[in-house]
């Protein structure tokens, strides 16, 4: 289940947190990352309504998936993860929900909690 | 008819706050055993794929039933035009939202995914008993607010009966409910039983008038107000003949099974060679939660001794713990017969055998700290409002017989 | 949608495993194939299919173990190891287990039998019956699942099931498989392999591991369809349903118990 709750103030100490944590972490994914998607010219809708409605496709691919055996499509989470994991200098996938990964990066920075991958995979397969 | 006052509950500031700390305290460990099972997962509890519901299980049951049961006194006042047990009406219905309050808890806690209360509330199988008793545990606690706003609130006394009968129906539904938990279920050879509802309904009663004994007396003792004799003995009766009716129940499920070929190894399990659920069954539930409770209560000496009368309540709890023990982890226990005819001599999953379950610490703590958190916001209830009667003394009741 | 972002998505499902050897076809076209390298799933299932299984006790052979393996293989359990501090007598009774084989002496005859236990994914099933958030289903090609995004752990199933077939997830999952997500506090059982069906296979690992062990006690298919070979072999032999007492219709049958 996606929850999402957006609350100005922790967005504003995170913002703060987000400016001083590139520091200490060291590699920066999100302008130096190299997953499918970084070479990619675009994902599966324009890149703003995916930040706006990623969470209702990959819930709709969900329960077609589920209930409905529909496995052919772009929507699904599978696919996500495919495409946004990023490689460590080691050449092994590194979890989407890694500190500073694709998923992890912005759900951290809007304090949404992410229930997708107590079950799921965070790696391509 | 006599004029009756409540008063909140009096007791000094030291005592009043001591015992809010007891309770927290117990209500703490059960919490810290809460977050180990959460963390870690369940592995860490008695229970497996072969017993499902365990410890946790048994007290919440327990609680929630007990707490339909309680609200009986009140019921007796309202429904019955049972003039005496007015003034008891009010402490009655808290107890039976406390109690079912404690007893949720402990089932939502004991849930694979408590985080996701929500889905139970916004996805429904109507087919589902648990779907069923969601609607009627919930609606039970706002129909039992209700009803104690027209008790205490002066203008809304007439409304009284009619939310009162309303109450009395409902908590008969709820019991049916929680009975059907297990008396629906095919695939057991222990379940399957409509008796289960009424069943359930008879120990309601008892449970819920034990509990509602040993707070009334412990309420009124620490406060220093009067509970006379007539009420107490009333009361007292009133538990002999739940504890025998509930005793009864018991005897005909077990003769209705007897009487079926197909029951008796069921039966044998529990009644002769069932290892600690016989022991449960006839130490626990038939000696200790029925016989001597009953021996007590109908005994000419001890029956009038206050103590002794205690004494038959905390047992009568016990013995319920006991019952529930029996049903629902015995009841898992025995072997599905899935092959009739057939031994199973191996198995990679344990059919044919009886599965093992030993209660672990953070399970016994986390039913532990429901019955703390029901009584301690039933301590609180009765201190902040008017819950109790000035006085049960016998003149300063209405004694008319009807 | 701009023709650029049509592109990129057909960029995007070359890339997805399941597509790898499927040509681009276009929007509406469904290909219902039965070839194991057949395209995934495009339109929900429907009830003309209902898959189901026969089970020849007869066939299936001592001291083997291969359709459990193969389960455990297919299905992640095999890389789900004990959490730390546990007791391996306990684990072994929490562990996840979707199938196991039980060997059957008859108390008269002394007659034995061995057959492996499953999910016998009934018509009726009890554990849908009592799910109270609906997160246990019957698909409409008849395959018994539970929706684990609404499962909240109760065990309500579990208690219902008279074939003891389902798990309860008791620990924390390190390594979560991608064909069969697994995570802490909900409930699984067998799936018929329904990530094959969706992909267009039809045949189970327990299945495909019993033939290669050359026993084949274990036949797959559509009970629907006339022409399957689970329908024409179930037509031909005598069989029975475990519990039939109960009237669920599983769809799995047996021969030789």
């Amino acid at each position: 289940m996606l929850k999402s709750c957006y609350t100005s103030k922790l967005a504003a100490v995170l913002v703060l947190l987000m400016i001083a944590l590139p520091a200490i972490a060291g590699k920066n994914w999100r302008s130096e990352g190299n997953s499918k998607a970084t070479k990619a010219e675009a994902c599966v809708a324009p890149v703003p309504e995916m930040r706006r409605n990623h969470m209702e496709m990959i819930q709709h691919q969900r329960d077609l998936t589920v209930h409905q055996g529909i496995r052919k499509t772009d929507n699904s989470l599978h696919g996500c993860i495919d495409c946004h994991a990023n490689i460590d200098d080691a050449g092994k996938h590194i979890p989407v929900n890694a500190p500073g990964q694709f998923c992890s990066g912005c759900h951290n920075y809007v304090a949404a909690s992410l229930d997708c991958f107590s079950c799921h995979a965070t790696v391509p397969k | 008819m006599k004029k009756m006052h409540y008063r909140e509950w009096g007791i000094e500031s030291t005592r009043y706050w001591g015992l809010l700390a007891i309770l927290a305290g117990i209500i703490a460990v059960a919490g810290l055993a809460v977050l180990h099972m959460e963390h870690s997962g369940h592995w860490v509890t008695g229970m497996n794929n072969h017993v499902v519901w365990g410890t946790p299980h048994v007290f919440a049951v327990f609680l929630i039933v007990a707490a339909s049961g309680a609200l009986n006194i009140a019921s007796i006042g309202s429904v019955f035009n049972k003039k005496c047990y007015k003034p008891l009406a009010p402490l009655s219905g808290l107890l039976a939202i406390t109690l079912l309050v404690g007893g949720l808890l402990v089932l939502v806690l004991d849930l694979g995914r408590p985080d996701r209360l929500i889905v139970a509330m916004t996805h429904y199988n109507f087919k589902s008993i648990f779907a069923w008793n969601i609607y009627l545990y919930t609606g039970f606690m706002v129909i039992v607010v209700l009803y104690l706003w027209t008790m205490m609130e002066r203008k809304m006394n007439g409304y009284t009966k009619a939310a009162g009968t309303f109450a009395f129906v409902w908590r008969l539904a709820l019991t049916t409910g929680t009975g059907s938990i297990f008396g629906f279920i095919v695939a057991r050879q222990g379940y399957d039983a409509a008796i289960y509802a009424p069943l359930f309904i008879v120990m309601s009663f008892a449970f819920g008038l034990a509990f509602y004994l040993l707070v009334l007396g412990f309420a009124f003792d620490w406060d220093n107000r009067e509970l006379g004799d007539r009420i107490y003995m009333r009361l007292k009766n009133l538990l002999g003949l739940f504890v025998a009716a509930t005793l009864y129940f018991v005897i005909a499920y077990h003769l209705t099974n007897l009487y079926a070929t197909e029951n008796h190894e069921y039966e044998s399990f529990i009644l002769l060679n069932g290892g600690v659920y016989t022991m449960m069954f006839w130490v626990g539930q038939v000696f200790i939660g029925s016989l001597i409770p009953m021996g007590i209560l109908y005994h000419p000496a001890l029956g009038k001794s206050r103590g002794a009368v205690n004494a038959a309540a905390i047992l009568v709890i016990l013995g319920g713990l006991a019952a529930m023990y029996v049903i629902i982890i015995g009841g898992q226990a025995f072997p599905m017969a899935m092959f009739p005819g057939k031994e199973v001599i191996e198995s990679g999953f344990f059919d044919g055998t009886v599965a093992s379950y030993s209660p672990s610490l953070p399970e016994v703590a986390l039913g532990i700290g429901g019955i703390a958190a029901a009584l301690l916001m039933t301590a609180i209830g009765i201190r902040m409002l008017r819950f109790l009667p000035e006085s049960l003394a016998d003149d300063k009741m209405d004694n008319r017989q009807d | 949608m701009t023709e650029k972002t049509n592109l990129a998505r057909r960029n995007f499902l070359s890339k997805l495993p399941v597509a790898a050897a499927t040509a681009t076809i276009a929007p509406g076209v469904v290909l219902q194939s039965t070839s194991a390298n057949a395209e995934p799933r495009s339109e929900a299932v429907t009830s003309k299919v209902r898959w189901g299984m026969l089970v020849n006790a007869n066939k299936c052979a001592d001291d083997c173990s291969a359709c459990v393996d193969a389960c455990d293989k297919e299905n992640g359990m095999d890389i789900h190891s004990m959490p730390e501090g546990a007791d391996a007598e306990n684990w072994d009774q929490q562990k996840p287990r979707w199938i196991r084989t039980v060997k059957l002496k008859d108390i008269q005859t002394g007659h034995v039998s061995k057959l492996p236990m499953m999910c016998q994914h009934c018509e009726h099933p009890p554990c849908e019956d009592v799910c109270p958030t609906g997160a246990s289903f019957r698909r409409a090609d008849g395959v018994v699942l539970v929706d684990r995004h609404t499962c909240i752990g109760c065990r309500y199933c579990m208690m219902a099931c008279p074939y003891k077939a389902r798990s309860f997830i008791h620990e924390n999952v390190d390594i979560k498989p991608t064909l069969a997500p697994r995570g802490k506090g909900c409930v699984e059982s067998c799936t018929f392999c329904v990530h094959r069906l969706d992909n267009g296979q039809t045949t189970t690992a327990c299945q495909d591991a019993c033939a290669n062990e050359g026993h084949h006690a274990i036949v797959f298919g559509d009970l629907n369809d006339p022409q399957s070979k689970v329908a024409k072999a179930l037509k031909k032999y005598p069989s029975q349903q475990v519990r039939d007492d109960l009237k669920l219709n599983p769809g799995v049958y047996y021969s030789g118990i």
